[in-house]
């Protein structure tokens, strides 16, 4: 225990840097999956079939595979495979193979989300709108875009907890993310070596960091409230 | 001058008529009911009065401007499908309030949206927005719904929020206002407060199109009764003449199970 108090500082500090790394990528598959899904549920919406099918055939692998294998290939295939390694070396190459990945495959679980809220407000809210002379971008953000943002919510804040734990999947390319930072000190680093309790340790931090999430999204949630 | 006059209306889904050869004619000040079981066609009529479905063929004009003319694609341009529709107004049965708006924000929401579009709303933002809000208390005030300006459409019952509805279709003005079943999704404690206001807009010679299966109601408020069967209109008279004196056979059998009830 006297051992684990002398390592605190050197440890807390290095998990730390692991965490804001965490928070990087989870912030930058936020960003990039939120608009990127919205497109692929109008493509799959799209009444173009030869659109239609094949985001439905991208959407159909990205969720039928595991994310671990997605971040494998798209990392090392282009260097391993094609000779072109277009990610760059080092943690900013890992960092953009990491986000690319990311993005790939909440952008397809997003997109089913919001293909359930736009399909999910009646069509009679557009007819009325119509029939009161409002354009179809009038409607639009005056009277869908609420309801389907009210929802998307509870099963977009499942997705968003998820993607924080997801995010140490990104060990595997050896993104130097929480759990990286976690596990060297098993190996040895800073002068502590075979250490396992901070590895353990950075669970604190995603339960943490998921009950913050929780809160902000109920209270979100609750702000959406005042209709149903 | 009738105030509209719909010629020759034809309607296809895939290859179903389901509209065929609908003509009619309305004065204005003037109140048509139009009768007729499920699937005979009434409620395509109506959303093809309010551009929520194209005819196939035939016309559609009001106050003899041809808003709709099956062969003359210069009348279905979408700009234009637009202002057109501002001639008619359409009350939902199951209403279609908007959710997210108050009762009294569902009455201004459109009005305000147009009023942004004239020359001079930003010099007179204010007032402009002070006359619309006038305008759609006065119409909840009518409708009897003072003390439930501020709510929003679930804390209201059924009837409150067609009548909603209602002052949120006559917010905007139209020639005509149509109804579709308006009372159908209703208990039948709350049909008649709804089937009052519309009364009351009777008397106030309020133009309509009423689209109903309340017998008593349709003849009652009417001066004009249509009766549609199979995407015809079999029947077309006074109020006397179809329900009293109905020469179809058809229209007998139809009328004589509302009698019975």
């Amino acid at each position: 225990m006297e051992q684990i108090l002398d390592q605190l500082p050197v440890v807390l500090k290095s998990l730390n840097i692991g965490f804001l790394q965490t928070l990087k990528l989870f912030m930058v598959t936020l960003i990039g999956a939120f608009p990127l899904g919205l497109v692929i549920a109008f493509g799959a919406m799209s009444r173009f079939k030869p659109v239609s099918i094949i985001t439905k055939l991208i959407v159909w692998i990205v969720r039928g595979t595991p994310l671990m294998i997605q971040l494998l290939i798209i990392y090392y295939f282009p260097g391993l495979v094609l000779r072109n390694p277009i990610w760059g070396g080092g943690e900013g190459g890992r960092f953009l193979a990491a986000s690319v990945s990311f993005i790939l495959n909440y952008a397809c679980y997003f997109s089913e989300i919001y293909r359930g809220g736009i399909q999910g407000v009646p069509v009679g809210q557009r007819e009325a709108g119509l029939v009161l002379g409002m354009t179809k971008t009038q409607i639009f953000f005056r009277v869908t875009l609420l309801q389907m943002i009210k929802r998307i919510v509870p099963p977009m804040s499942n997705e968003i907890i998820t993607l924080v734990k997801d995010t140490s999947l990104a060990r595997i390319i050896a993104l130097q993310e929480i759990i990286w930072a976690g596990q060297a000190f098993m190996k040895g680093s800073q002068g502590i070596s075979g250490a396992i309790w901070p590895l353990f340790f950075t669970a604190v931090y995603y339960l943490i960091f998921n009950g913050i999430l929780t809160v902000l999204l109920g209270q979100l949630e609750k702000k959406l409230d005042y209709f149903k | 001058m009738p105030i509209l006059e719909v010629e020759h209306i034809r309607k296809y889904f895939g290859h179903t008529e389901v509209l065929k050869d609908i003509s009619f004619s309305l004065e204005k000040g003037q109140v048509v009911s139009i009768i007729g079981s499920s699937g005979s066609g009434k409620t395509t009529l109506l959303r093809c009065l309010n551009f929520l479905e194209r005819p196939d063929q035939g016309i559609i004009r009001v106050n003899g401007e041809i808003l709709f003319d099956a062969n003359d694609p210069s009348t279905q341009q979408e700009s234009e499908i637009r202002r057109k529709r501002l001639h008619f107004g359409l009350v939902f049965q199951s209403f279609h309030l908007f959710p997210q708006y108050t009762a009294l924000g569902n009455v201004m929401l459109a009005k305000e949206l147009l009023a942004r579009e004239q020359p001079g709303y930003d010099a007179g933002k204010k007032s402009i927005h002070a006359k619309i809000e006038g305008q759609a208390r006065e119409l909840l005030r009518q409708m009897g719904l003072s003390d439930r300006m501020g709510n929003y459409p679930h804390q209201l019952s059924g009837g409150q929020c067609q009548r909603v509805a209602i002052a949120r279709a006559l917010a905007l003005q139209p020639d005509i206002l149509c109804f579709d079943e308006p009372t159908s999704a209703l208990d039948p404690e709350l049909t008649g407060e709804v089937l009052k206001v519309i009364k009351e807009l009777a008397e106030q010679k309020t133009t309509m199109v009423i689209v109903t299966h309340e017998m008593a109601f349709a003849r009652d408020v009417a001066d004009q009764v249509i009766f549609m069967d199979e995407g015809h209109i079999l029947e077309q008279g006074s109020p006397q003449d179809v329900f009293e004196h109905p020469r179809e056979e058809r229209t007998k059998q139809f009328l004589s199970r509302f009698k019975q009830g």
